[in-house]
């Protein structure tokens, strides 16, 4: 095995031994950009002279015998909608074509304390507005299992880079569904971390209510290595969560045996397909044959939770976007007479489609005539929908069910209908809207060979059953070991390497 | 609720965003469907229910008032589309008689 191929857990003893430098751990990462990304088209930016500095610093500092940091030598691709300090941050957007970022995320900041190595920035869909990626101004990035299907989004970048061993692992931002979704569509584990658990500092806002940085990896054991990592108090996000965590590397038991596992019966009803369904029933015969106790529960106002998503991310999205103005960073238009034009053309001159087409959905229901009807009133429903899970915590520790409705769908398939790509995501929004968390780990294949996604939520701060459930189920299956074939040459794309 | 492209076009100028004609008839259509859906909120018994704007549960964070180092005049001004000395330049933004 290469060692761009390994586990997070497995390269980092072997370069705390000094067995394999981080020189040849990153440029083997480098290598496999080099050969697969004109086909995957995961990255936006590689910035490789940055990673063989931080390569050989590392090397020299080891050399020394200073100690290995906890995340030492690994190479990580990050969202690029994620602030990095002097490395172009676009968030896949024509407005941001050349953003340099004067500072780094708090996430950023902890990585590479934590001697963890930046690769490069990945592609997202605009803004991290859309399900499949395709909504990037860059170009889309492919499905690593089938290169005719999309990746998810929209975190679509890091899940395939990590599946297709161009990343160890990667972070991704998650306002509706963006890590879990596309962590099911490409086969990788991704967490949604509880609202406030992970600071949103340096993260381009979407909707602040419930955006979320977290890991996506190749399996549980490093998603608790990189939690632990970014986790915990932030003074420079003041929804900061401030009490003490745990050691989230220790909540890896492979025992569920008098768990409580809800299944809410709303995620089982219409527009499920049938491949997600049978693999979603298998895994829960598995939890039950682990010793976990099954129960049904119900979310009765889940059904509207897509509906409140749309008005509050959208009226969220407006607001938090109205800073782009032409004025500080980003595109400006040419040619404008008075500054209110400017920012106007600019606005409709640099942003993508869906961008636009939510700017105007959160404007309309902000707007003081409709301000109440929807606004307000979504507000009212998402007090219901988390009271819905307060209440079905009383009975359970955790609750399953499936990531997404379907497997990862082919290019192109939903872009014209933006209500149908919305449905994408009807099992991911609730926990957003809730602010607890959500993983996805695969749990199946369907006939195809597409991977299928097993998403577990759990009490707001209590990752640590989240991870509990979620490692027992993996450590009990098979489906995290199995990896892509590539079909290189017939998807290559015209332009060169990217680089910055 | 039906969007025309009249209330697009109104909507739009408030939000200071320039949309082609064609992208105004087609969001008309679009936001027509969206907001088919919306609708359905109305039918939800919300009666008493507070209005939940963050899940953090927290409100009135403060600090100290102490001052912080922050970001460098030079670093904040190196994205600027157009600069003069240490301020952004922007055209004007007042009737000139």
């Amino acid at each position: 095995m290469r060692l761009n191929e390994l586990k997070a857990h497995e390269l980092l003893p072997m370069i705390r031994r000094q067995e394999v430098a981080v020189e040849e751990a990153v440029t083997e990462t480098l290598n496999r950009i080099a050969a697969v990304d004109r086909t995957i088209q995961a990255y936006i930016s590689v910035a490789r002279e940055h990673v063989l500095r931080k390569a050989k610093e590392a090397d020299a500092r080891l050399k020394k015998g200073e100690p290995a940091r906890p995340l030492e030598g690994l190479p990580v691709a990050i969202k690029d909608n994620i602030c990095t300090k002097g490395i172009r941050t676009t968030s896949a957007s024509r407005y941001l074509e050349d953003f340099i970022p004067p500072y780094d995320a708090t996430v950023v900041r902890r990585l590479e304390d934590a001697g963890a190595i930046i690769v490069g920035k990945t592609n997202l869909d605009e803004f991290a507005m859309g399900s499949s990626t395709e909504n990037s101004a860059m170009f889309p990035t492919r499905n690593p299992w089938n290169l005719k299907r999309v990746p998810g989004g929209s975190s679509g970048g890091s899940a395939a880079a990590v599946i297709a061993d161009e990343a160890v692992f990667a972070l991704g931002s998650d306002t509706g569904g963006s890590i879990r979704q596309p962590a099911s569509f490409c086969g990788i584990v991704g967490l949604k971390p509880s609202y406030g658990l992970v600071s949103r500092y340096g993260l381009i806002g979407y909707a602040s209510s419930m955006d979320q940085i977290g890991p996506m990896t190749r399996d549980v054991r490093d998603c608790a290595l990189i939690l632990r990592a970014i986790a915990g108090h932030d003074p420079s996000d003041s929804q900061s969560y401030s009490k003490e965590l745990p050691d989230y590397t220790e909540c890896l038991i492979a025992d569920i045996s008098g768990i409580t596992v809800g299944v809410p019966k709303e995620f089982l009803e219409e527009g499920l397909s049938k491949t997600v369904k049978d693999a979603f029933m298998k895994a829960l015969d598995k939890l039950e044959e682990l010793g976990a106790r099954i129960i049904e529960v119900s979310l009765p106002h889940s059904r509207h939770a897509l509906a409140a998503y749309y008005v509050i991310s959208s009226a969220e999205a407006s607001s938090n976007l109205a800073r782009l103005d032409g004025v500080r960073y980003g595109y400006r238009a040419a040619g404008c007479e008075d500054s209110a034009s400017m920012m106007a053309m600019s606005r409709g001159e640099g942003l993508g489609p869906e961008v636009k087409r939510r700017i105007v959905l959160g404007t309309y229901v902000l707007s003081a005539e409709n301000h109440e009807k929807y606004f307000n009133e979504a507000l009212r429903v998402r007090s219901l929908i988390s009271g819905d899970f307060r209440e079905v915590f009383e009975t359970c520790d955790c609750l399953v069910g499936p990531t997404s409705p379907t497997v990862a769908f082919e290019a192109g398939e939903k872009t014209r209908d933006p209500l149908e790509m919305y449905l994408s995501d009807v099992y991911t929004v609730p926990p957003n809207l809730a602010g607890i968390p959500g993983i996805s780990v695969p749990c199946g294949f369907d006939e195809e060979g597409m991977p299928v996604g097993l998403q577990i939520m759990a009490e707001q701060y209590d990752e640590a059953t989240l991870l509990r459930v979620a490692y027992t189920f993996e450590q009990a299956t098979d489906f995290h070991k199995r990896r892509p074939e590539i079909q290189k040459g017939a998807h290559e794309s015209a332009g060169g390497e990217r680089s910055v | 609720m039906i969007i025309t492209k009249e209330d697009i076009g109104r909507i739009s100028s408030l939000a200071r965003l320039d949309l082609s004609e064609d992208d105004q008839s087609l969001f008309a259509q679009q936001l027509s469907g969206i907001l088919r859906i919306i609708d359905a909120l109305a039918e939800v018994d919300t009666q008493g229910m507070n209005q939940m704007i963050s899940p953090a549960g927290l409100s009135n964070v403060l600090r100290e008032d102490i001052a912080l180092p922050s970001v460098d005049p030079e670093e904040a001004l190196s994205n600027a589309p157009e600069r003069e000395g240490a301020f952004f330049k922007v055209p004007r933004i007042m009737e000139v008689d």
